[in-house]
């Protein structure tokens, strides 16, 4: 009996000290957001948890989070991979504004679809050029670097519009309307589509160098550069990975809704991206790059957002209920406050 | 002349270009008048973006200004139709404003959290609040409001100096005062120049955080204010990307986004010089409004060139 107890008390600490590194890990309080919100909704919204087969396609409101969320998740992956090296995009919708008017012009044009799937994604990869241009080779902060484009590129979208008139920007084509809205047997295509980018991301980030240049270039590029690592190639790619995925999600959204709209298309996607990248653990000081993370943090957005849409509260809550969420996630990933809470409580305890 | 202001003079200098070049273009142009309008049009970007300069210049960053324009309209309007004094609600919202600014002040110091991610969830948090209270554009219909618009001081020429832009140039006035002349101005350059070095020379650095944010939230809101009179109603919408413009005006005057360099008094003509490229625009009339946008990309390109150009001749330039 005695010995039971005593080694109960020396078990205790450590199981203390493990919970208390698991509460310091990094992917446990977005976990929790998200779980939280989950089994909220499990109570509140009706039928939350319910998937079923319709029309061949699997739909329900878990579905939908996912088929929602996957532009921005997009968009955050290439995001996650510019925080990684202390930078920021902020013209990412701007980015997806002209990849759409592209679209819709070379449609007008007659092009061949698949050709013009292709321009698109070049136009993204152009739009990452100038951003990384202009942050690796002309050292211009990248908040502002990328403001740029941000500021001029929904202006640039509309310019599009113009060359054919203007009028009537909206498009079909069968091709790409099935990578934004068909589906592959049960599942939807995007989501292959977001699954499969995921893959070749995380590929080309933990299975080359890449990766580790990148996370290497944000931790301190100056060490990087003494090392041997070409610092302004490194961010230059990051930018370009940035602006590829920014097309592709330009893409799925502007085959989603059929038309070219620069001023509306994509709007905000930047600060939903950067939420997700910042609530799956990644610091706006760079150095690390967390993709898988980063997809938990757009499905707390997204979780959210569908949940409130869900629970039939007006849809002016979103904002608001998504800022305090966002708040509570950040404010618990503080350790300063995290510490100043202990001691509040234990004080009380004593 | 010092160095330190070559780029106030660059400001000035493409400011008065940029008029010229619309007095050759269109008649009338090259007056009292335009210039009057465009004071008073532009008066509530100029003074939020008086409050982002001091921010910008500690090495933060306040994206909840076109939020707070936003919710400091909608809640004035609110109020006004229950039947307060726009003077009196005003006061409330400047009171609330230094209050939502010294919170996230204090979020940003204490927990050390990037200013960008804290002020990101302040214009959420400011804008959802805008549409939980109204939906719609509610007019203000108190007899001052039209008592403010109607006052101003004439000016040679036929122009006049409105009210609103009267209101600017004061606190501008404050501004530079507190910027040069105080020790929570020289606080702000330390931070901004070298946060390690101030923190040790003993450099107050929360107290000062919080004030600074304090002083956005309450510069931001006063914009609010302006606006709301100005344009006679709260509308939950207005604001909407107008941080970006006062970053740009701030930009564009001549304040580093690095911190420690730059001047209230460049964010004048910072705001002014967006504020002429958008009436050129409107002069012209066949001249397409994406055009604002892609001018306004395309100078702010320039600015960024020319500064770090005139920087790095005089190696005030920081590793990024």
């Amino acid at each position: 009996m005695s010995v039971d107890r005593a080694i109960a008390a020396a078990e205790a600490p450590p199981i203390a000290r493990r919970l208390t590194a698991l509460l310091a890990h990094r992917a446990v309080w977005p976990l929790v957001a998200l779980v939280i919100i989950l089994v909220i909704d499990a109570f509140f919204a009706h039928g939350f948890f319910r998937v079923r087969v319709v029309e061949g396609r699997l739909f329900g409101s878990l579905v939908d989070v996912f088929y929602r969320g996957m532009p921005t998740a997009l968009v955050a992956l290439g995001m996650a991979v510019v925080i990684g090296t202390k930078g920021i995009d902020l013209s990412v919708g701007s980015i997806i504004a002209i990849c759409a008017a592209v679209i819709a012009w070379r449609m007008h044009e007659g092009d061949p679809h698949f050709v013009i799937l292709l321009l698109a994604l070049g136009t993204g990869l152009l739009c990452g050029l100038w951003n990384g241009t202009l942050v690796a080779f002309l050292d211009i902060q990248p908040i502002i670097a990328t403001l740029i484009l941000m500021v001029s590129g929904r202006g640039i979208g509309l310019m599009i519009n113009l060359i054919y008139g203007g009028t009537n920007p909206s498009f079909t084509s069968p091709l790409l309307q099935g990578l934004s809205t068909g589906h592959i047997g049960l599942i939807p295509t995007r989501l292959i589509i977001g699954a499969g980018l995921f893959a070749l991301l995380w590929l080309l980030l933990r299975r080359t160098a890449l990766g580790l240049f990148l996370e290497s270039v944000g931790a301190n590029a100056r060490a990087a550069d003494l090392a041997g690592i070409s610092a302004r190639l490194v961010k230059l790619s990051a930018y370009l990975i940035s602006g590829l995925c920014a097309g592709s999600a330009g893409i799925i959204i502007g085959a989603d809704t059929h038309t070219s709209d620069p001023v509306s298309i994509g709007l905000y996607i930047e600060l939903d991206a950067i939420l997700a990248v910042v609530i799956g653990g990644g610091s706006l000081a760079g150095g690390r790059i967390f993709l898988g993370m980063t997809v938990i943090g757009v499905l707390v957005i997204q979780t959210l957002t569908t949940s409130i849409l869900m629970s039939g509260l007006p849809p002016e809550f979103n904002l608001i209920v998504k800022a305090i969420v966002v708040l509570i996630v950040l404010l618990l990933q503080s350790n300063n406050l995290r510490a100043a809470l202990v001691r509040l409580f234990s004080g009380r305890k004593r | 002349m010092r160095e330190r202001y070559y780029p106030l003079m660059a400001t000035i200098a493409v400011f008065i270009a940029l008029f010229l070049v619309g007095g050759a273009m269109y008649k009338h142009f090259l007056s009292t008048l335009v210039l009057g309008q465009m004071l008073a049009d532009n008066a509530f970007i100029i003074i939020a973006a008086i409050g982002t300069t001091f921010v910008i210049i500690s090495g933060g960053i306040d994206l909840s200004v076109g939020s707070m324009i936003g919710f400091v309209g909608v809640v004035m309007a609110n109020l006004d139709a229950a039947g307060w004094h726009p003077l009196a609600s005003a006061a409330m919202m400047l009171a609330f404003g230094i209050l939502f600014g010294a919170l996230q002040g204090l979020i940003i110091d204490f927990c050390e959290i990037q200013p960008f991610i804290i002020t990101l969830a302040g214009l959420f948090l400011l804008r959802g609040s805008c549409f939980m209270v109204n939906l719609d554009s509610v007019p203000i219909r108190h007899p001052f409001v039209e008592a403010f618009a109607g006052a101003n001081i004439p000016l040679p020429g036929g122009g006049f100096l409105a009210s609103s832009a009267i209101v600017m140039f004061v606190v501008l006035a404050a501004a530079i005062v507190i910027g040069h002349y105080t020790r929570f101005g020289t606080n702000v350059y330390a931070i901004g120049g070298d946060r390690a070095s101030a923190v040790l020379m003993g450099v107050p650095i929360r107290r000062t955080t919080v004030m600074l944010y304090a002083m956005g939230g309450f510069y931001s809101a006063l914009g609010g204010v302006i606006y709301a009179l100005y344009t006679a109603s709260g509308y939950p919408l207005a604001g909407t990307g107008n941080e970006l413009t006062a970053i740009a005006a701030v930009v564009l005057g001549g304040t580093l986004l690095t911190g420690g360099v730059g001047m209230v008094f460049g964010t004048l003509f910072g705001g002014l010089i967006l504020g002429i490229i958008a009436t050129i625009i409107d002069f012209d009339g066949s001249l397409n409004g994406a055009w604002i946008m892609i001018v306004g990309g395309l100078l702010l390109f320039i600015f960024i060139l020319a500064q770090r150009t005139i920087m790095g001749s005089f190696m005030l330039r920081r590793s990024t």
